[in-house]
C-alpha cells in the first residue's frame, strides 16, 4: 500500500495550523527579591511516546520490546546519551547540549492523574489541574497568578495575557485575562475604531470588552523586540510539509521570547503544539516522531536565543497529556497508553539528570500490560516548579492550584 | 409587524440561520417557527452547482496520480542533475555539496511544475457550499450541514482532495435523515477510514495480518465511540476500543494505482479482516464481513449514551453553552422515541420555549460570523481564495480541523480571537461600504435586533466603514 506514503500525513501537518501561545503576566511579587523568574508551558497534544523521544537504552527488555524500532547507541542514528541508563532522540541536539550545561532535566515514567486514554480528557486533566477531566474550564497556571498573594500592588485586570492564533489553551485560561496575539497581515481596523467599539462593548457586553481590551493593551507594548513579525499567518492552502513546520514553530517559539524578555513583558506563558499522535509509521531516531522532536528541539534553540540575557531567569516546561503504547502497534506507530516524559529546560534551572523512578518494561511491570507505568505525579514536578521558580506558596498549590494534591509533594531541587 | 415579532424573526435567523438578509425577516416574521421547519421539510439542496465536481474517489485518483507524476518529475531530473555534476571533473567537498543541493532543487523545480488538481477541487468545493450558506433562504439546514460535517469530521490537511465531496456524500444526504443512516454513510466513507488511518489497519490473524506482519490500528474504532456515538466516560472500554477495531479491519478504499476505474472507493477487504465473533459492549457479533461492522454500528446507533451524547452537542451548538438540560432531555427523547430521525430532533428543537430565551448568549463561530457579514450586506457570492484564507486567520479553516474532535463550539475558545475579527470586519467594511447603507442594514436587514446603543455608535462613526465595522462586531451580530 505504497501509495499511502507520498500523501502528508495530517499529524505531521498539524503542527503548523495548530500551534498556539498565550500568556500572562506575573505579579511582581517574585521580582522585589530581586529576581525576575520567567515560565512557558509547552503542551505536546496527541500523546508523546516518550519512549520513542527518551529511551531506557540500560533496561534489558527494551530491545525486546521494540525491536528495530528501538533508539539504540550503537545504531545508524546512535542516540545521544544522558546517563548511563536513558538515551536522547537524536534529532534533539539542543536539548541535549542544554543538558550537559544542566540547563535541562527529564522526567520519565510520568503522567497526570489521568488513567484513562482520551486525547481530549487527558489534556483537559492536564492543562486544568483537576483530576475529573471537563469539571473547570480554567487552567492550572492562571490560577496559579490569581492565587499569589499582591499585596494589592496588582490589578488583575492590568495584568497581560496573550495568545497566538484564535484559541487560547486551556492552562492559561481563568480569571487573570488573556490576551491574543496574532501576526499582522491585514490592515488593522485604526485606533478610534478600536475605543469606539470597546465603548459600545463595555455598554453592551463586558466579556467582549474584557477580549478586546486585552487586545489593545497588547498592541500598546509595540512590537516585540523591534524585530519583524514572522510569517505565521501564511493563508497557503497547501499543507505545510516538515521544513515550514520547523521554521513555524521555531517562529512561534521565538516570537514568545522576544516579548518574555522584556522588561515590560509578559512573564508567564503557554503553547499548545499539535501533532504527537503516532498512530502510524512513528519512526524512532528518523521518520515522524523525530521530524516533531528537530522541530521541537529547533524552537527551543530559537527560544533561548531571543531570551538573551533572561534565559539564566527562564524555565520551559514541556508536557503531553499521556504517552503510548510500550510496543509497536500493528501500523508501525504506538495506540494511545500512559507514562512518558516531560522535558524541562531554562537557565535557572539545576539539571544535568534524569528525574526517574524506573517502573521496568517486563510484561508484568507495564500499565494494564501495555504501557510504560507512571511512577511520578506529573502534579509533583509542576508543584516543585511553581514552588522553587515562581514562589508560590505550597499551600496554595495543594488547593486551588492542583486541588486535592496535598499527598503529591512537589519535587524539590529542580530549579537553583 | 410589531417589534416583537421581527425580534423573534431575527432571533430565529441567527440561532437557527445563517444570519439575516435584505428582506429575510420581513418575509418570516408572521411565522419564524413555521418557516424554519418548512425549511426542514424542503427537498434538501441538491447543491447544483456541484453537479460539475468530481466525486471523491475521482478526486482521490487526480490527486493520487499528480503525486505520482510529480514524484516521477521529480526523480528524472534529479537524474538529470546528477549526471551534469558527474560530467564535471572537479570533485572538492565543496563542489560535491554544491552539487547535492542542486539536485534537490532541480527535483522540486520539477515536482513543482506539475500542477496540482487537489487545490483547484478544494478551492471549487469551499465556493460551492459557502454560496449554499449564502444564498439560503434561512439556513437552518446549511446550519445542520456545518454541524454534522464538523462531528464527523476528516481533514483535508490528510486529505484534501475529497474534504468537500465527503461532505456532499456523505453529510448534507442525510442530515434530516436517520442519525444511524449517517452514522453508516460517514463511518464508511473513504475518507473517514483514511482520515482515522482504518485503511492501514488489519486483524493479526487475518490473511494479510500474518503475511505482513503489520496489525490492528485502534484509531478509527476509538473516535467513532469517543466522539461520534456514545461520547467519552460512557462506559466502554479499551477492550471493546479492541474489539470495534477488529470488527472494522477490513473497511477500506481501492488502492488508485491498481483501479483506474474505481480507485478511491469503499471496499471491504476480507483479506485484511480479523475472522470470528467479537465482544463489544458485552454483545457479541459473530456476522460476517462489513455487515459485522454495520451491525455494531446500528447498535451504537441505537444506544441510549448516543441520544444523550448527540441532543446535548446539537443544543450547545444551537442554542447556548451550557444549554438548559429540560430541552436536552426533550430532545434526547425524541431521539430514542424516533429511532434517531434527525429531522424530529430538530422540530423539537425549535418547537421548545428554552430554545427562544433572550437575550442571545452563544458566540458565533468565525465562519458564520463571517457568513453573516456577507449575508447582511447581501452578497451572493464569494472568492473561495479570499474566504478560505480569512477562515486561516480567524483559526477555524476550512475542513481542517486541529483534530478529530473538531472546532471547538464554545466561547471560551473563540472570544479572545475578537482582535482578529475586528480586522476581517474593518477589511470586509472597507470593501462593502461604497455600496451598503449601515442604516439600511440596521433597518431592512436587521429589524429591530440592534441596540440603541450600537444603532448609535453607528450614527456618531466617522465613516461608512467605520459603521459597518462597529455594526459587524456588535455583540447583536457576533451572539445568536
Amino acid at each position: 500500500m505504497t501509495f499511502y506514503h507520498h500523501l502528508p500525513s495530517r499529524r505531521e501537518t498539524l503542527l503548523g495550523a495548530g500551534a498556539l501561545f498565550a500568556w500572562t503576566q506575573m505579579p511582581r511579587l517574585a521580582r522585589a527579591a530581586g529576581r525576575d523568574p520567567r515560565l512557558l508551558v509547552v503542551v505536546l497534544r496527541g500523546a508523546l511516546d516518550g519512549l520513542g523521544a527518551v529511551a531506557p537504552v540500560g533496561d534489558p527488555d527494551w530491545i525486546g520490546l521494540r525491536g528495530d524500532r528501538a533508539l539504540v547507541l550503537d545504531g545508524k542514528t546512535p542516540a545521544l546519551p544522558l546517563d548511563s541508563f536513558f538515551a536522547l532522540n537524536p534529532a534533539m541536539p539542543n536539548l541535549h547540549r542544554l543538558y550537559n550545561a544542566q540547563q535541562a532535566t527529564i522526567v520519565h515514567a510520568t503522567a497526570t492523574p489521568y488513567r484513562e486514554r482520551s486525547h481530549f480528557d487527558g489534556q483537559d486533566v492536564l492543562e486544568s489541574g483537576i483530576v475529573r477531566p471537563g469539571a473547570i474550564d480554567t487552567g492550572w497556571l492562571n490560577r496559579a497568578l490569581v492565587a499569589m498573594p499582591s499585596d494589592g500592588r496588582v490589578d488583575l485586570r492590568g495584568s497581560r495575557a496573550l495568545g497566538i492564533g484564535a484559541v487560547t489553551p486551556l492552562v492559561v485560561r481563568g480569571a487573570a485575562p488573556v490576551m491574543s496575539w496574532v501576526p499582522q497581515k491585514l490592515l488593522p481596523a485604526s485606533a478610534d475604531t478600536q475605543a469606539r467599539l470597546l465603548d459600545l462593548y463595555q455598554h453592551t457586553d463586558p466579556r467582549l470588552a474584557v477580549a478586546l481590551e486585552a487586545r489593545m493593551r497588547l498592541a500598546s507594548l509595540g512590537p516585540a523586540g523591534g524585530v519583524d513579525s514572522p510569517e505565521l499567518d501564511s493563508a497557503s492552502l497547501a499543507p505545510p510539509g516538515i521544513a515550514r513546520v520547523r521554521a513555524y514553530f521555531a517562529d512561534v517559539a521565538g516570537t514568545a521570547a522576544r516579548f518574555l524578555a522584556r522588561p515590560d513583558g509578559p512573564r508567564v506563558g503557554a503553547v499548545g503544539v499539535d501533532g504527537w499522535d503516532t498512530h502510524i509509521n512513528e519512526g524512532a531516531a528518523s521518520g515522524q516522531l523525530a521530524n516533531l522532536l528537530g522541530a521541537l528541539d529547533g524552537a527551543l534553540a530559537a527560544f533561548e536565543t531571543n531570551m538573551g540575557e533572561a534565559w539564566r531567569e527562564t524555565v520551559v516546561v514541556i508536557v503531553t497529556e499521556f504517552g503510548r503504547t510500550a510496543r509497536i502497534n500493528g501500523t508501525d506507530g504506538t495506540d494511545h497508553g500512559t507514562g512518558t516524559v516531560a522535558f524541562l529546560a531554562g537557565g535557572a534551572l539545576r539539571g544535568g539528570r534524569v528525574v526517574a523512578d524506573w517502573p521496568g518494561l517486563k510484561a508484568a511491570q507495564l500499565f494494564e500490560g501495555r504501557d510504560l507505568k507512571p511512577t511520578t505525579d506529573l502534579r509533583a514536578v509542576l508543584k516543585g516548579l511553581l514552588r522553587d521558580h515562581l514562589m508560590v506558596e505550597e499551600r496554595v498549590l495543594a488547593t486551588t492550584v492542583f486541588p486535592d494534591s496535598a499527598e503529591v509533594v512537589p519535587t524539590a531541587g529542580l530549579v537553583g | 409587524m410589531s417589534d416583537s415579532a421581527k425580534a423573534e424573526a431575527a432571533l430565529a435567523l441567527h440561532r437557527f440561520g445563517m444570519g439575516p438578509r435584505p428582506g429575510s425577516i420581513a418575509a418570516i416574521e408572521s411565522d419564524p417557527r413555521g418557516a424554519l421547519i418548512a425549511e426542514l421539510e424542503r427537498p434538501a439542496a441538491s447543491l447544483d452547482a456541484a453537479s460539475a465536481l468530481p466525486a471523491s474517489a475521482k478526486a482521490f485518483r487526480a490527486v493520487a496520480d499528480y503525486n505520482a507524476r510529480r514524484q516521477a518529475k521529480a526523480i528524472i531530473a534529479k537524474k538529470e542533475q546528477e549526471a551534469k555534476r558527474q560530467q564535471m571533473a572537479e570533485a572538492s567537498s565543496m563542489m560535491e555539496g554544491a552539487g547535492k543541493a542542486g539536485e534537490e532543487m532541480a527535483a522540486k523545480t520539477a515536482a513543482n511544475a506539475v500542477p496540482d488538481p487537489g487545490r483547484a477541487i478544494y478551492l471549487q468545493e469551499a465556493k460551492i457550499r459557502t454560496e449554499a450558506a449564502l444564498n439560503a433562504e434561512i439556513g437552518f439546514t446549511e446550519r445542520l450541514v456545518w454541524f454534522w460535517s464538523n462531528h464527523f469530521c476528516i481533514s483535508a490537511d490528510k486529505i484534501r482532495s475529497m474534504s468537500g465531496a465527503y461532505e456532499r456524500e456523505a453529510i448534507r444526504p442525510h442530515i434530516v435523515g436517520r442519525f444511524v443512516d449517517l452514522l453508516l454513510a460517514a463511518e464508511g466513507h473513504p475518507a473517514m477510514l483514511f482520515y482515522l488511518d482504518n485503511t492501514v489497519s488489519m486483524g493479526q490473524n487475518s490473511i494479510a495480518g500474518i503475511n505482513r506482519t503489520r496489525g490492528l490500528n485502534e484509531n478509527l474504532a476509538r473516535e467513532i465511540m469517543e466522539l461520534h456515538t456514545l461520547g467519552v466516560r460512557s462506559g466502554y472500554t479499551q477492550d471493546d476500543v479492541i474489539s470495534f477495531a477488529n470488527v472494522l479491519t477490513g473497511w477500506t478504499l481501492l488502492p488508485p494505482p491498481d483501479n483506474p476505474e474505481h480507485g478511491g472507493e469503499f471496499t471491504f477487504n476480507p483479506r485484511l479482516h480479523e475472522p470470528g465473533a467479537q465482544k463489544v459492549l458485552g454483545k457479541s457479533y459473530d456476522g460476517e464481513g462489513a455487515e459485522q461492522g454495520r451491525a455494531v454500528l446500528r447498535d451504537l446507533a441505537a444506544h441510549p449514551a448516543t441520544a444523550t451524547y448527540v441532543a446535548t452537542k446539537l443544543a450547545r451548538y444551537f442554542i447556548a453553552d451550557t444549554p438548559p438540560p429540560p430541552l436536552v432531555e426533550r430532545m434526547a427523547k425524541v431521539f430514542v422515541d424516533t429511532e434517531g430521525d434527525l429531522k424530529e430532533i430538530a422540530k423539537a428543537m425549535v418547537s421548545a420555549p428554552e430554545s427562544w430565551a433572550q437575550p442571545p448568549t452563544k458566540l458565533k463561530r468565525p465562519s458564520e460570523w463571517v457568513v453573516g457579514m456577507v449575508r447582511a450586506a447581501g452578497g451572493k457570492q464569494t472568492d473561495p481564495e479570499r474566504f478560505t484564507s480569512g477562515q486561516v486567520l480567524l483559526g477555524e479553516p476550512l475542513w481542517r480541523p486541529p483534530s478529530p474532535k473538531g472546532f471547538p463550539d464554545d466561547e471560551a475558545s473563540w472570544i479572545d480571537g475578537m482582535g482578529r475579527r475586528l480586522d476581517i470586519a474593518n477589511n470586509v467594511a472597507e470593501r462593502v461600504s461604497d455600496r451598503v447603507d449601515p442604516q439600511d442594514v440596521i433597518e431592512n436587514v436587521l429589524g429591530s435586533s440592534v441596540s440603541s446603543e450600537a444603532q448609535q455608535a453607528v450614527g456618531r462613526a466617522e465613516s461608512r466603514q467605520q459603521a459597518l465595522a462597529l455594526l459587524f462586531m456588535s455583540a447583536e451580530f457576533q451572539r445568536r
